[in-house]
């Protein structure tokens, strides 16, 4: 089994090696026709901008709906508030995300005239973004009722409202203890972002069954996705761990060898 | 390695003194005259050329030919039955079975090009499928230059797309591609009305439009984008087998078979659900069965 790398710089209408194979990607060349690395660039580009705003909306949502799920029960209002937000993660961790994929883009639609003017890159950006933030809720819960039963005492104590006690005193400590979980989560979004070649975005993996086709050269072509998605997720990992050392407050965490986890 | 060798050629002066027939030195004709098996590659859901009746039970147009090839090679070996092994297989993998022997002989909905022919060996053309364009009835569409800005659906891992690629850059004009994962959904596309037309081989948009809810709905119009000889394929390293079955091909052809079968496949209700396809026998495939060949893809390009 021989690789045949230099499918990647052939024309992808004609087949012909292109005159500029590396240098186009840095801006130095044009191409008459583009090669497929320049379309598999492209491709990588939608993967990352599915993943980026799929992610961005998880975190937002995902963070607000674990709040909610650990208010206190301070009358009929909060009691709503967590069962809305146990309804929400139920209903979004429940369906794969390639059928809720299917949902967002064949079934609402139907229904939500408006939403079939939104690109599919958008609605599935909702699709995984809703997806993962049922699993991001679940981990903020996690973390919050990680913390003693004490600090939100304290906190009433005080005489801080509702708001301000997870704004200053839960938040702060939860969020920082669920960073370990929500780097696999982001990771996830990368990878999640697959699915999206299902409703035509034309990422990763609908550039790696279709390029297979048009050239025969599928091993190199699977290598070539293979790497770029773990490079992606891999990124993903270091800012995530970057962060977690940034945030981190001396004493609050044990660091026993935290520097080795990594 | 040796010593398989040497086996091998043990069993193949063995077989052939034993049935006392010269059987030319072919691999997969000595495979199935000593395991009294073939496996057929055939597709799960190429209506109406290769695929699932159900309960893994396998039919069509090229699956049916390749029946009768198979009873006129087995035969030829002089044997009394032979067991046909169904082996479901996609785009994917099509061409690495057969170039491992798990598959012997695919019956599917395989262009013969010469990509491919570098790998596989093809039999001689019965069908020639043309690309063409499917709309929505009352779109007004007609021809391929009233889709310039319009959404046009194509399936994914298709050669179509790569089709569409190079019409944009021949005539300047800009389609608004949109790809569903197969044609189900591409056929979806073109339904939902996220598409305006779907461009793809004329038996598969023939095929979905006979199973879509309102088959009146949607036609098929504009002119023959491409021109594909699609091709039962065979292992490559094994010419014998591949004349044995050129010559089953030539005599079903000769017998005036060919009609019967398009009608039956074709034009007729097919199982499962009994719909019809309704594609009439194009000149291409006409002429395929009038002059056999096994010429790939490319020279149908020149010839035009």
């Amino acid at each position: 089994m021989s690789l045949e790398l230099g499918v990647f710089c052939k024309s992808t209408l004609d087949g012909e090696v292109v005159d500029h194979c590396f240098s186009s990607l840095f801006g130095l060349g044009q191409n008459a026709d583009p090669s497929y690395l320049d379309w598999l660039m492209k491709a990588w580009g939608w993967t990352l901008a599915v993943a980026g705003l799929g992610l961005t909306i998880a975190l937002i949502v995902g963070a607000v709906m674990g709040t909610l799920r650990t208010l206190p029960d301070t009358g009929r209002g909060s009691r709503t508030l967590v069962r809305l937000a146990t309804a929400w993660v139920e209903l979004f961790r429940n369906i794969p995300v390639l059928v809720q994929v299917f949902l967002w883009y064949h079934v609402i639609p139907a229904f939500i005239v408006p939403l079939k003017l939104l690109p599919s890159y958008w609605l599935v950006s909702i699709a995984l973004g809703f997806y993962t933030s049922a699993r991001i809720a679940e981990q903020v819960r996690a973390g919050i009722q990680s913390l003693p039963s004490g600090q939100r005492a304290a906190a009433t104590a005080l005489g801080l409202t509702t708001a301000q006690t997870y704004r200053y005193i839960l938040l702060p400590m939860a969020l920082r203890i669920v960073i370990p979980p929500l780097t696999s989560e982001s990771m996830n979004a990368i990878k999640n972002s697959s699915v999206a070649f299902a409703v035509s975005v034309p990422e990763l993996t609908l550039f790696a069954m279709q390029a297979q086709e048009e050239t025969s050269r599928g091993v190199e072509i699977y290598l070539a996705v293979t790497v770029l998605y773990a490079l992606s997720a891999f990124g993903v990992n270091r800012v995530m761990t970057l962060i977690e050392k940034r945030s981190r407050i001396p004493g609050f965490i044990s660091p026993s060898n935290a520097g080795l986890a990594h | 390695m040796k010593m398989k060798q040497i086996s091998q050629v043990l069993a193949v002066t063995a077989l052939i003194s034993i049935s006392g027939v010269a059987v030319a030195a072919s691999a997969t004709m000595d495979k199935i005259k000593s395991s009294g098996a073939v496996t057929m590659g055939v597709r799960e859901s190429s209506i109406p050329m290769s695929y699932t009746t159900g309960d893994s039970r396998f039919d069509g147009y090229h699956v049916e030919v390749c029946r009768m090839i198979l009873n006129d090679i087995k035969d030829k070996l002089g044997m009394s039955t032979l067991r046909i092994n169904y082996q479901p297989v996609t785009s994917q993998n099509r061409v690495p079975l057969i170039q491992n022997g798990t598959v012997d002989i695919e019956c599917g909905t395989t262009t013969n090009n010469a990509n491919r022919a570098k790998d596989v060996g093809f039999a001689n053309t019965l069908y020639v499928e043309e690309v063409r364009i499917a709309v929505k009835a009352n779109s007004g569409i007609n021809s391929i230059s009233q889709l310039a800005g319009k959404k046009v659906a194509t399936t994914t891992g298709t050669t179509s797309v790569q089709l569409l690629r190079k019409h944009e850059k021949a005539n300047g004009v800009n389609f608004d591609e949109v790809f569903g994962k197969d044609h189900a959904d591409s056929f979806l596309l073109l339904e939902s009305g996220r598409a305006d037309a779907f461009v793809m081989d004329g038996s598969i948009l023939a095929g979905n439009i006979a199973n879509a809810k309102n088959p009146k709905d949607f036609k098929i119009v504009g002119e023959v984008l491409s021109t594909e000889p699609i091709a039962i394929m065979v292992p490559k390293n094994d010419p014998e087998f591949k004349a044995e079955v050129n010559a089953a091909i030539a005599k079903i052809v000769a017998n005036g078979r060919m009609p019967a079968l398009w009608d039956k496949w074709f034009l007729k209700p097919i199982p499962p659900k009994n719909a019809v396809v309704g594609l009439e026998l194009s000149p291409a495939t006409k002429n395929a069965w009038a002059n056999l060949n096994d010429k790939p893809a490319e020279d149908y390009v020149q010839k035009k």
